[in-house]
């Protein structure tokens, strides 16, 4: 064991450290917005949501070297909050509920819909979309059951591609395929329901 | 996707790939060739695009100054 001063070459191996780690943070703080986002959809509320946002930064920040640069720092990041939702214990990972949901109408059932209540016949998409309201939008995403909601929030509303919504939740992506593409029907049924009248 | 008799029908089955741009060439090519005679599915593709972006829109919450805080102070100190 030696107690040597430090080398300039440790110094600079430092310095190096302390510059990519500086930049790391603030990259990952400038996606900071996007992950609350697609957090504040995957959880009940908001306090839930702000806690968790917070433990992934945290979490984030003491792991920073396992992030390889060049890669997708989002889906790293929205994969760390996955994680620690999952570790919360709040879920389970298990397969889809299958049950009662009925979600066998084709693509066009919500226009169809919303259109047969209104007086014109095949009305414009502008007014057919003002019968949804923004509180039940909100409600009719909270209701969709969360393995179908995951993949519609990580893909319809945080924007991901299907690869990187396979691998932020573990899954493969034919299953991110065919859970956004029922998860959109229910929550277009859902949306029916809420419509306003 | 294997072409359906009512292309109509073929045509809603084609819309949620086709929107997410997940359709080989050969599909794109006769999912437009049927919107640009069909009104009739072009309104429902339409509506559809702009559902995505009110739903997008409308369940997108802002973070809080305090949770941005919060996460600013979690860097490490210079």
């Amino acid at each position: 064991m030696s107690d040597s001063a430090p080398t300039t070459a440790d110094a600079r191996r430092l310095a190096r450290d302390a510059r990519d780690r500086v930049r790391f943070e603030e990259e990952a703080l400038e996606l900071s917005d996007q992950v609350y986002r697609v957090a504040r959809r995957l959880v009940g509320s908001r306090e839930e949501a702000e806690d968790l946002v917070q433990q992934t930064y945290e979490r984030a920040f003491r792991s920073w070297r396992q992030y390889t640069p060049g890669t997708n720092l989002r889906a790293w990041l929205l994969r760390i909050l996955t994680n620690l939702n999952i570790d919360r214990g709040r879920r389970q990972q298990r397969a889809p509920q299958t049950t009662s949901i009925d979600s066998e109408a084709g693509d066009y059932f919500l226009y169809d819909k919303l259109a047969s209540q209104m007086p014109d016949e095949n009305p414009d998409e502008e007014r057919v979309l003002e019968r949804l309201s923004q509180d039940s939008i909100v409600d009719a995403l909270a209701d969709v059951p969360h393995d179908f909601r995951d993949v519609i929030v990580l893909v319809d509303i945080g924007e991901f591609s299907y690869a990187d919504a396979a691998q932020i939740l573990d899954i493969p992506i034919g299953t991110v395929m065919s859970r956004l593409h029922r998860g959109r029907r229910i929550l277009k049924k859902n949306l029916a329901d809420k419509a306003v009248a | 996707m294997t072409p359906i008799d009512d292309p109509c029908e073929e045509c809603e089955e084609m819309m949620q790939p086709y929107l997410d741009g997940s359709l080989s060439e050969e599909e794109v090519a006769r999912a437009q060739k049927h919107l640009e005679t069909c009104s009739w599915c072009a309104k429902r593709y339409k509506f559809e695009e702009q559902l995505r972006h009110y739903v997008r829109v409308a369940v997108s919450e802002p973070m809080s100054p305090e949770l941005k805080a919060k996460l600013a102070a979690l860097r490490t100190p210079l």
